[in-house]
């Protein structure tokens, strides 16, 4: 004979929230902030001919002056209006950073892919070519091309390109060689789909998480890299304003005029934490790493 | 071609894993054939071959590893081993489609079910958008899904087990293949839903008339499902025939020894 318990049918009190939906609250915060961010950015910088007070590069008789009502920010060495030069100068630094990194993540996920899923002498071509441009100084790279081609902002724009395909591909490469592993690729293959369908079906979308997160990093690291090209004098040519340039000829007068320094400075900080925000948001949000 | 000249002719197909030092020899010169409407039946332990006879017969191999293939697999009298990667491409879930082993991993996690099987239509067929909605819908519903018209917009990971093997057998019978390969499709599931599928996979080679490769390693499996058995070991096969004749008088040791293997349900001999 045998007995029943109808009492076991009665559910489970659910359990407290574990510490990994927390984590991942705290994930959508940050990701919110920095999303917030990055649309003031987007705002500020697009708006620039509406919103800049003066033209960037009108000169006047007003050299080093303070923070005013006429110069909320004063003016630099050749009296432009240090606010006006600000908003103008982080449309070219975001434009050279969201192009440049575009480039690098359409280049990236080709390489990636063909490697990781095709593997054999493809992986091995690519990957060692890759290895060779991965071996070099992100900073050093960058440096020796735009010095060798000439600081336009289309060469800057390819060499920070090809400077991060390397960090790219692989970051795609990687999950690629466990995903094509997986049954519903074979499925997919065993019933006749092509190539390019499974990878871009099926193989893409499991990969995508990494690939958001890391772009988003990578983008950080490209504002930093831009200004400080731009800061080195390999920046986009004189007559346009960027924040690199501003801070180097600002430097010397920071005692004088403190807000022709810190002016660019907080915009530097400002736009790399927006993309260090949104990184992290997204890596606690996706549930990068700790997943295998 | 006569009604009776075999779909599928495999002679002496070999299938050899190259791996760095040394070669394992996975299927050692089988021959079979499967004639039109035939539900044939694979019956062996695991590692003897089955699968991989299977998946040769599409020159499928398991990612990441190197199969070299020797023999002939004759598909209506065209040598599948023969044809170039786009020839057989055009055969995979078109002529002869496959159904695997675990439905939980099969299906793609991130699109409908419906997506899944409008992409198996748009790659194998010419039909219109709207007409391959309506397929997929039709589909769905013949695999026995119910209110298939809402569930086509549902992820794999809103159905249950045998929901998901229905869904792929779905995907598989799309185009109406001449030959559906099952590759041991329901180990996976518990004995009603197993009970199920297998009810499922009659019914629609009944329907459709294609012929049926049922893999298993049990023999209770294949029982009610196929006309013809054979039995795998090591490579080769041990032993080919009806299956009631194999099921009443197993010629070879080993087809006794797998026979014996299944387990009898003995309550009615008295106190254990």
């Amino acid at each position: 004979m045998s007995e029943t318990r109808p009492e076991a049918f009665e559910a489970e009190a659910p359990a407290a929230a574990p510490r990994a939906l927390r984590r991942r609250a705290g994930g959508w915060l940050v990701l919110g902030l920095g999303l917030a961010m990055l649309v003031t950015i987007v705002l500020v910088t697009t708006l620039a001919p509406l919103l800049a007070p003066f033209d960037p590069s009108a000169t006047s008789m007003n050299s080093l002056d303070g923070p005013s009502a006429r110069h909320w920010l004063g003016t630099d060495l050749i009296g432009r209006d240090v606010l006006s030069r600000l908003l103008w100068g982080g449309r070219t630094t975001l434009l050279i950073t969201l192009v440049a990194v575009a480039i690098a993540l359409a280049a990236g996920l080709v390489l990636g892919l063909l490697s990781g899923y095709l593997g054999g002498w493809v992986d091995q071509v690519v990957m060692r070519v890759l290895d060779v441009v991965f071996a070099f100084p992100v900073f050093l790279l960058a440096i020796a091309v735009v010095a060798a081609l000439g600081p336009t902002v289309p060469n800057l724009i390819m060499t920070i390109a090809i400077v991060y395909t390397p960090a790219m591909a692989r970051v795609v490469r990687g999950p690629v060689l466990s995903v094509k592993r997986w049954d519903h690729v074979e499925a997919a293959r065993s019933v006749g789909m092509s190539e390019v369908r499974i990878v871009t079906r099926h193989v893409l979308p499991m990969v995508a998480s990494p690939i958001v997160v890391e772009t988003s990093l990578t983008l950080a690291q490209t504002i930093f890299t831009v200004t400080a090209l731009s800061f080195l004098g390999l920046g986009p040519p004189p007559p346009d304003p960027n924040w690199g340039g501003m801070l180097a000829e600002a430097r010397q007068f920071m005692e004088l005029a403190p807000l022709t320094v810190l002016g660019p400075a907080a915009a530097i900080v400002f736009a790399t934490l927006t993309f260090i925000l949104i990184a992290n948001g997204l890596r606690e949000v996706l549930d990068v790493g700790s997943r295998r | 071609m006569t009604a009776d000249a075999p779909l599928l002719e495999v002679r002496d197909l070999a299938a050899r894993f190259v791996a760095r030092a040394e070669t394992v020899e996975a299927v050692r010169g089988i021959s079979f054939d499967i004639r039109p409407g035939e539900a044939v039946g694979f019956v062996g332990e695991s590692g003897c071959g089955k699968s991989v006879t299977a998946r040769a017969i599409l020159r499928l191999a398991p990612e990441g590893s190197t199969v070299a293939l020797s023999g002939s697999v004759r598909y209506r009298g065209q040598d599948l081993l023969a044809l170039s990667e786009r020839a057989i491409r055009a055969v995979r879930g078109r002529r002869i489609a496959m159904v695997f082993q675990d439905p939980m991993t099969s299906l793609n996690p991130v699109m409908t079910v419906g997506a899944q099987i409008e992409d198996m239509l748009r790659e194998h067929t010419d039909l219109s958008r709207t007409a391959i909605r309506e397929r997929a819908v039709e589909l769905l519903d013949q695999v026995g899904i119910e209110n298939a018209r809402a569930r086509v917009h549902d992820h794999p990971h809103q159905f249950s087990g045998g929901m998901r093997q229905r869904v792929l057998i779905a995907i598989a019978i799309s185009c109406n293949p001449d030959l559906l390969i099952a590759d041991e499709p329901t180990t996976a599931l518990d004995v009603i839903v197993q009970a199920q599928i297998l009810r499922l996979l009659l019914r629609l080679r009944e329907q459709m008339g294609m012929s049926l490769m049922l893999i298993t390693h049990d023999f209770g499996v294949v029982a009610g499902m196929v006309e013809r058995v054979n039995v795998m070991y090591r490579g080769r096969i041990v032993e080919t025939g009806e299956v009631d004749r194999v099921f009443a008088a197993p010629a070879h040791p080993y087809t006794r020894a797998l026979l014996d293997a299944v387990p009898r349900l003995a309550i009615a001999r008295g106190p254990a």
